[in-house]
């Protein structure tokens, strides 16, 4: 059978291989043909900074996703050495008790290179597994900054996972993470400063008067406990409920592909710029002259970006 | 001539090329001088044997009142193959036994359990019931011989099952005596066989701390391991370091459930390596000493002298030995077990040249005891106690170690102390970088290892080696199932309630499991019940 | 293109030696490989669904318990039942001169025994991939 067929029906080890080729970006035209088919899963971001235990929650909140006979797809993401290009994924450690559901499937991805490179394709294999019929896709992600607030941008949910040790609040609020939680979770709830970090979450949140009609939530879990599970699944549903209902969730979606269409400009432009247009000879020549002051920054720009409008393919 | 005419001689010769220093990678100077030991106060910092802080040696002969005791670690196959092997070893002059379980054994499973699959047998004693034991000990005097059985969380269940049958042996339980490992902080840090989380298993601990000091006085309730650390890849420094630090956080969880430090603190023993730098390892155990015993005085303000003693068994290094040219082990053994005698230790394993193939056959476990007797009967090294002590190096090493295991000592404190370290897994990460920077160093042969990185030779190794049938899976299930067709099954239900129950409850579980071992119970049994009250274990993500 | 070599280090059964592992992981991460592990005591069923999902190029099992002639037949049948035989079995550890012929007999591709630097391995691995 084709790949693309047993990939519609569900078939695990043709899921493993459409994912591999759009990560490897050796088949183009896969994507186009799975596009028709997504659009009914619905997207959960779970970040926060490493150790927090966000594959731990994983783990716990999968089976209350799974109620009802849904199905769970998920996307775990970890850096790549920089010095190596190598990565150790380990994800899947905490994630045991769900490797066995036929319901579940789980994909390790390392960052491999540029960060803005991995958010998109992150974004595009979140799709896959939306194409393939998975009712949940979780993605996620480590580490603090960019990527998540970018990942965000495909989740209809995103919850943020922070833990009592100190300096991670602080950081996440710098790094405006925070700004793209939805719900926002308090891990580890058996170390001590865990309600002192939620008192504080509490004022922060107070302070801000955006998403006004979405009440951020901040629950506390012990993920390794199960403790606070039921309640982190049910705000997700109702979160998605409360999309669903004030019709948000069609005009998010929407500002998401707008965006996804931004982003996805800006990297063909900034592809073609670089593999195509720039001369890297005649750049450097020009560079020389500006440095003699002969001529300006603006209009080495120029004449590289008229370069590019003269071309037609892209 | 002065210390700095004799440097710059020195500093005009060439050195060979290689990096001098040991494998804790504490830098060894050409020449050490009554001035690497400045502040030294004989008194003070060694004092004589069996006198604190006990530097040369926890008793006052050492060697010449007694030579330590020659247990050689084993056990394979049903519990009738193990008992033969232990009958040999007493033949050949062994002094005490040692217990290895198999793989669902040290896990608490069954034989006939889904993972023990292919596993019964395989890597030492397989016990599911009291039976396997009274069949292990068949004809081995209780009261004659000590044991040490390497077993960690189900160690109440095997102590349980070793007390009933010294019962059944008219042997009283405080005449009992022996060890079970019981060091489950390692368990998390390096040997990886774990069933409970820390906290339910400190708790487990602290039972039977309780129970023995009270009913099994002679018994060794904790044998704190640095050898399962050093295996899984530490320098000689963590090992003394993390080692040490695990011995206080079961001293303090013991102070914690309500026992007077020296009710328990004088049968804590200890466990260490012996690996291959030599004069590193013998200035490991006289820092231990040193460190414990000032502790346990300063900090813990036991009174009671024997709760500062550092007693401990050794065992020479397996990672240390090759597949290649494995009759080189033999020689790395006789090194690695002359150590720990210069070192003091009471008690040693010496390795088998075929380590790196299979469990031991009955010749190479032979050749591994002749070479302790060999050390003890013909070096004349026994002749006198600590001979190193006053060495230059060997004092500046001990000294150096203690600093530094000192410091280790305050970064764990940092963490909030060991059991949360090991959550935030310091202790797993700390190993196995160590581990993969001794890999790197003998592939960049910046350390040598004969046979691997250096003298290397093509060869068809050709070894005989002890071989574990199959047959013994299907024989040790049919047996197990015997026992659960004889026994009175309601009353093992009953006694599995009771010691839900005691879990539950927070009573001391050690009179519930013996009741339980009675009837029959199987270990898995147990230890199924307690998972109901206290949880699995999960491993977190370290490398 | 953007391709890297996936491998998969298992751990299976109730052997807890995972110094091995954890070193075979890390050199392998250090060549450039994109390293899964899965951690302690899997079921050979959780390897090989791990592996199918991760579409994984090998799985590496490093097996020092003795049970290795009961679990590599197992992996082997699983992948074979999962029509997944294109992922490599190759494995390492304390596994017998015999044994090893026999096992390389039912299709694994490769056991290194103690000693094997890791440099022949990932040499070794980048010879059978691609
Ligand atoms: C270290 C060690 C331990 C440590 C383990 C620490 C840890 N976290 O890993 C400790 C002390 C805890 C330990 C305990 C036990 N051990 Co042990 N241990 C060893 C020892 C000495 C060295 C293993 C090692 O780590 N070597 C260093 C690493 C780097 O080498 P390696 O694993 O062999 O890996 C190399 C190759 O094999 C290969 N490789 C390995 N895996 C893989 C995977 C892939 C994909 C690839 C490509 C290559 C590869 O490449 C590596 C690099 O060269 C061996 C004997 C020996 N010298 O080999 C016994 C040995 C493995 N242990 C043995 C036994 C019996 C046990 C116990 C069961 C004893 C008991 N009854 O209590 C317990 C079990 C504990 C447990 N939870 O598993 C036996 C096994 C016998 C058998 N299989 O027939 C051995 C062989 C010793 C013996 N002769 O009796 N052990
Ligand atoms: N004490 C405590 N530890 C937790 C909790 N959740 C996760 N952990 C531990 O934190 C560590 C990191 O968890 P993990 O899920 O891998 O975190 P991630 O890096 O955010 O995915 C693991 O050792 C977990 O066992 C919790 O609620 N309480
Ligand atoms: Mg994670």
């Amino acid at each position: 059978m084709e790949l693309l067929q047993r990939f519609l029906k569900g078939d695990k080890p043709a899921i493993a291989r459409v994912i591999t080729k759009i990560e490897n970006g050796t088949d183009p035209k896969l994507l186009e043909e799975i596009f028709p088919h997504t659009g009914n899963a619905y997207f959960i971001g779970i970040t926060g900074p490493p150790g927090a235990g966000k594959s731990s929650l994983v783990n716990a909140i999968v089976p209350k996703l799974l109620e009802n006979n849904k199905k769970v797809g998920i996307i775990a993401v970890d850096p790549t050495s920089p010095f190596s290009g190598g990565a150790l994924l380990g994800d899947r450690i905490r994630m045991n008790d769900l490797a066995l559901n036929e319901n579940v499937f789980i994909r390790s991805m390392a960052t491999r290179g540029s960060l803005g490179g991995l958010a998109s394709k992150t974004k595009d294999i979140a799709l896959v597994l939306d194409a393939a019929g998975f009712d949940y896709v979780l993605i996620e992600t480590v580490g603090v900054g960019q990527i998540e607030l970018d990942i965000a941008q495909v989740c209809d949910t995103t919850v943020v996972v922070l833990v009592p040790e100190s300096g991670d609040a602080i950081q996440a609020m710098k790094a405006g993470i925070l700004e793209v939680a939805d719900i926002l979770v308090v891990n580890k709830g058996d170390r001590s400063g865990a309600d002192r970090l939620i008192l504080e979450m509490k004022f922060a949140f107070e302070l801000r008067d955006e998403k006004i009609n979405w009440q951020i939530p901040i629950l506390k879990t012990v993920a390794i406990e199960n403790q606070g599970i039921e309640k982190l699944a049910s705000t997700v549903k109702f979160h998605k409920e409360y999309l669903e209902r004030s019709g948000e969730i069609e005009i998010e979606r929407k500002n998401k592909l707008v965006l996804r269409v931004n982003e996805l400009i800006e990297e063909k432009i900034k592809t073609h710029l670089h593999n195509y247009i720039i001369d890297q000879k005649q750049l450097k020549k020009m560079i020389d002259k500006a440095y003699e002051r002969k001529i300006t920054p603006h209009y080495i720009t120029d004449e590289i970006v008229k370069k590019m409008f003269l071309k037609k393919e892209v | 001539m002065s210390k700095d005419k004799w440097k710059k001689k020195y500093s005009k010769r060439k050195e060979r090329d290689i990096n001098f220093s040991n494998l804790s990678k504490i830098k060894i100077n050409p020449l050490y001088t009554p001035d690497d030991n400045e502040d030294f106060d004989y008194d003070k910092d060694l004092n004589y044997p069996g006198e604190y802080p006990y530097t040369r040696g926890v008793q006052p002969t050492m060697y010449r009142g007694r030579l330590w005791t020659m247990r050689q670690f084993s056990g394979f196959g049903t519990p009738k193959d193990t008992n033969t092997r232990y009958k040999y070893l007493l033949k050949h002059g062994q002094t005490g036994l040692s217990v290895a379980f198999d793989f669902p054994t040290l896990y608490g499973k069954d034989s006939d359990d889904p993972l023990a699959q292919g596993e019964v047998g395989k890597c030492g004693v397989a016990i599911d019931t009291l039976r396997d034991m009274e069949i292990l000990f068949d004809g081995i005097p209780l009261e004659k011989i000590s044991t040490s059985m390497t077993i960690n969380p189900p160690a109440a269940m095997l102590l349980a099952m070793y007390i009933v049958v010294g019962e059944k042996q008219g042997v009283p339980k405080d005449v009992l005596t022996g060890t079970i490992q019981n060091d489950m902080l390692k368990e998390y840090q390096a040997q990886k066989t774990w069933i409970y989380p820390p906290e339910p298993s400190m708790r487990i601990i602290t039972d039977i701390l309780k129970y023995c000091s009270e009913n099994v006085p002679k018994w060794n309730t904790i044998s704190i391991s640095g050898y399962h650390i050093r295996e899984a890849g530490s320098t000689a420094l963590q090992e003394l370091a993390f080692t040490l630090a695990n011995g206080f956080t079961y001293v303090d969880y013991g102070i914690k459930s309500g026992l007077p430090v020296d009710t328990f603190a004088p049968r804590l023993s200890f466990f260490f390596n012996s690996h291959l730098d030599f004069f590193e390892e013998i200035a490991k155990y006289r820092a231990a000493r040193r460190i414990w015993a000032k502790l346990m005085k300063d900090k813990y303000h036991a009174q009671n002298p024997k709760s500062y003693l550092v007693r401990f068994h050794t065992q020479t290094a397996g990672c240390s030995l090759t597949a290649q040219q494995p009759e080189n082990n033999i020689i790395r053994t006789a090194f690695q077990g002359l150590a720990a005698v210069l070192g003091g230790t009471q008690s040693l394993h010496t390795n088998s040249m075929d380590e790196t193939y299979a469990l031991p056959t009955e010749k190479a476990v032979k050749i591994a005891l002749r070479t302790q007797q060999l050390i003890a009967y013909e070096t004349g090294v026994p002749n006198t106690i600590d001979p190193l002590g006053g060495s230059y190096y060997v004092e500046a090493l001990t000294d150096e170690l203690e600093k530094l295991t000192l410091e280790y000592f305050d970064k764990i404190e940092t963490l909030g102390g060991v059991v949360p370290a090991i959550e935030k897994g310091f202790f797993q990460r700390e190993i196995s970088r160590s581990a993969y920077e001794y890999q790197k160093a003998l592939e960049k042969k910046e350390k040598y290892h004969v046979g691997i990185n250096i003298f290397e030779e093509e060869e068809n190794v050709e070894i005989e080696l002890l071989k574990i049938p199959e047959e013994v899976e299907i024989d040790q299930k049919k047996s197990l199932n015997k026992v659960k067709e004889e026994r009175n099954n309601s009353k093992v239900k009953e006694t599995l309630i009771k010691l839900r129950e005691a879990a539950e409850n927070r009573e001391n579980l050690m009179p519930r499991i013996l009741d339980c071992v009675r009837e029959y119970a199987t270990l898995g049994e147990m230890c199924e019940t307690l998972k109901e009250v206290f949880g699995i274990y999960k491993e977190p993500i370290i490398f | 293109m953007n391709k890297k070599i996936r491998i998969l280090i298992g751990k299976p059964g109730l052997d807890g030696h995972d110094r091995g592992a954890k070193v075979i992981a890390a050199a392998l991460r250090d060549a450039g490989f994109e390293v899964i592990y899965t951690g302690l005591h899997q079921l050979s069923e959780s390897i090989v669904e791990a592996a199918i999902q991760e579409d994984v190029d090998i799985i590496g099992l490093s097996i020092l318990s003795g049970a290795h002639m009961t679990i590599f037949p197992k992996i082997l049948e699983l992948l074979k039942q999962k029509n997944a035989e294109h992922i490599i079995v190759i494995g390492g550890g304390i596994i017998p001169e015999e044994d090893i012929k026999k096992l390389l007999k039912m299709g694994v591709k490769r056991i290194f025994t103690p000693g094997a630097p890791t440099n022949d391995i990932v040499d070794y691995i980048k010879s059978i991939i691609r």
